[in-house]
């Protein structure tokens, strides 16, 4: 029996002329954590990206729990509204936050909820403060986002996708936008997702981070996968010469 | 400068016709500013739209009015168009379809850069709870951009208002047109025109008051 969560195979999108994933297959046990490294312009965002049909590749196959996409032949491009069934079940960080600065915070989180799933406001609302107590800003739901620091913008964009209850979650570089003295508080709700079993893919520079928390790392060059196994493993005794190249980048941080 | 006895009696004498003028005018205004923004928010959508066909209609549309003069528009709409079509329209409504699709074209321009202007993560990330993206454009899009858009509209709105005196040439009893009839009763042009003048100008002077503080306000949210 399959224990997957997602299952990418033969993923392939190009921009223009530039192929950008080239034949992407990767696994994602249930409750598992993968880290996606890679040089800058390696794909990793594309493809997360993939995974939410927010970026819609041209051949290939996305599996995410029980609902299945395949993008080959000439297989006409779903609706919008199938699409957003499908993303529903798919919570997305992204590295600018992308908070609605209309809504205040409490809003923010409820939104989901209420606009897609058509929940009662008051049942919305309980939900919303119970995640935004779960990370740490239960003080915070009345205000509106442009008073928080940026890591408490990540928190809220944290819960605001956790509204949801995703299958999955997926993270692209969620601490790369933040002061060094805020990107703690930030990865502390990872990890706490990590360890209630949540299954995640997180596009990450945070080498340490990567080593500490996730199951699996994958090292991306150039649109293709060109290391995957167990997380220490990749980063402490890497196989392939690129992925010692790029990891030597971070030996003195990390 | 030749010396001139004021006799601004007369416009009092013909205090009614002004008032009338002034309501036709204002009404006039009001149908045609709040046609036009339909018209301008369906165009600017289009502009927008995946289909390259509905891009294509609304462009042609909105360049055509946009860059014909109102007075011809107004003319053709009015003479030309029925004996294209066989149906003859009254000058009234003439005027409210030529002004409203005219106006709309303005207005498209503002809501399509107004809904460009809020950045793409904002879509996106409506997009990554399950939005569709008429809701996005809904739920998240469209109550920011309307904030920007505010004051620009306002202002084409104003200049809608200036725009209905040229109805007069289709004989529809607006403020100008009234003006003229009282004018050419009095020989008092100088008065009637001076009172004309003035009057769009004490009605729009408090709304550009109105725009500017809108637009300071903007600024200072931002
Ligand atoms: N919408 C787009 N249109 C055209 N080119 C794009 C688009 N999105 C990404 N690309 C290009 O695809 C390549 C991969 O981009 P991607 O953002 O996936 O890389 P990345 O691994 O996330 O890099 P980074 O670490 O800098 O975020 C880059 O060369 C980028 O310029
Ligand atoms: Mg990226």
């Amino acid at each position: 029996m399959d224990n997957c969560k997602i299952e990418i195979s033969g993923l392939r999108k190009s921009f223009g002329s530039l192929q950008v994933l080239r034949d992407i297959n990767l696994k994602v046990e249930t409750g598992s954590v993968v880290a996606l490294i890679g040089p800058s312009g390696s794909g990793k965002s594309t493809l997360l990206r993939c995974i939410n049909l927010l970026v819609i590749p041209e051949g290939g196959r996305i599996r995410v729990g029980d609902d299945a996409f395949s993008f080959d032949g000439n297989a006409k491009l779903s609706s919008a509204r199938e699409q957003a069934r499908f993303r529903s079940n798919t919570g997305m960080v992204f590295q600018h936050f992308n908070l609605f600065p209309h809504m205040t915070v409490v809003q923010n989180v409820m939104e989901g909820p209420l606009s897609v799933k058509g929940m009662p406001k008051a049942e919305a609302e309980a939900r919303a403060r119970k995640l935004l107590a779960k990370v740490g800003l239960s003080d915070k739901g009345d205000v509106f986002p442009n008073k928080l620091s940026g890591g408490q913008k990540q928190r809220v964009a944290i819960a605001r996708a956790l509204a949801m209850e995703p299958a999955v979650m997926l993270f692209d570089e969620v601490t790369s936008a933040l002061d060094p003295e805020l990107v703690g508080e930030v990865l502390g709700v990872m990890r706490d997702l990590a360890k209630d079993g949540m299954t995640m893919i997180i596009v990450t520079h945070e080498i340490g981070f990567a080593r500490e928390v996730a199951d699996r790392v994958v090292f991306m060059r150039d649109g293709v996968i060109v290391e995957e196994g167990p997380a220490r493993e990749v980063i402490e005794h890497p196989k392939e010469e690129t992925t010692r190249v790029f990891l030597s980048h971070f030996h003195n941080r990390g | 400068m030749i010396s001139y006895t004021w006799h601004f009696e007369v416009v009092w004498q013909y205090s009614r016709l002004f008032l009338a003028g002034t309501g036709v005018t204002i009404g006039l205004t009001i149908a045609v500013v709040i046609l036009g923004l339909l018209i301008g928010l369906v165009a600017g959508l289009m502009q927008l739209s995946r289909s390259a066909a509905l891009r294509w209609v609304s462009w042609a549309y909105i360049e055509m009015f946009r860059l014909t003069p109102l007075l011809v528009l107004l003319l053709w709409f009015y003479y030309a168009l029925p004996m294209l079509t066989g149906i003859k329209i009254d000058a009234l409504s003439a005027s409210v379809i030529t002004l409203s699709l005219y106006g709309g074209s303005f207005y498209a321009e503002v809501i399509r850069g107004g809904i460009i202007s809020i950045e793409p993560g904002q879509s996106e990330a409506g997009l990554a709870l399950g939005m569709t993206p008429a809701r996005v454009m809904r739920r998240i899009v469209l109550p920011q951009a309307i904030k920007r858009m505010i004051p620009p509209l306002m202002n084409q709105s104003i200049i809608q208002f200036k725009n209905t005196s040229l109805v007069s040439v289709l004989a529809v009893p607006d403020l100008l047109y009234q003006g003229q009839i009282v004018a050419m009763d009095t020989y008092r042009a100088l008065e009637v025109y001076t009172a004309i003048a003035a009057i769009y100008f004490v009605v729009l002077l408090p709304l550009t008051v109105i725009v500017k503080m809108a637009e300071r306000r903007l600024a200072q949210s931002n």
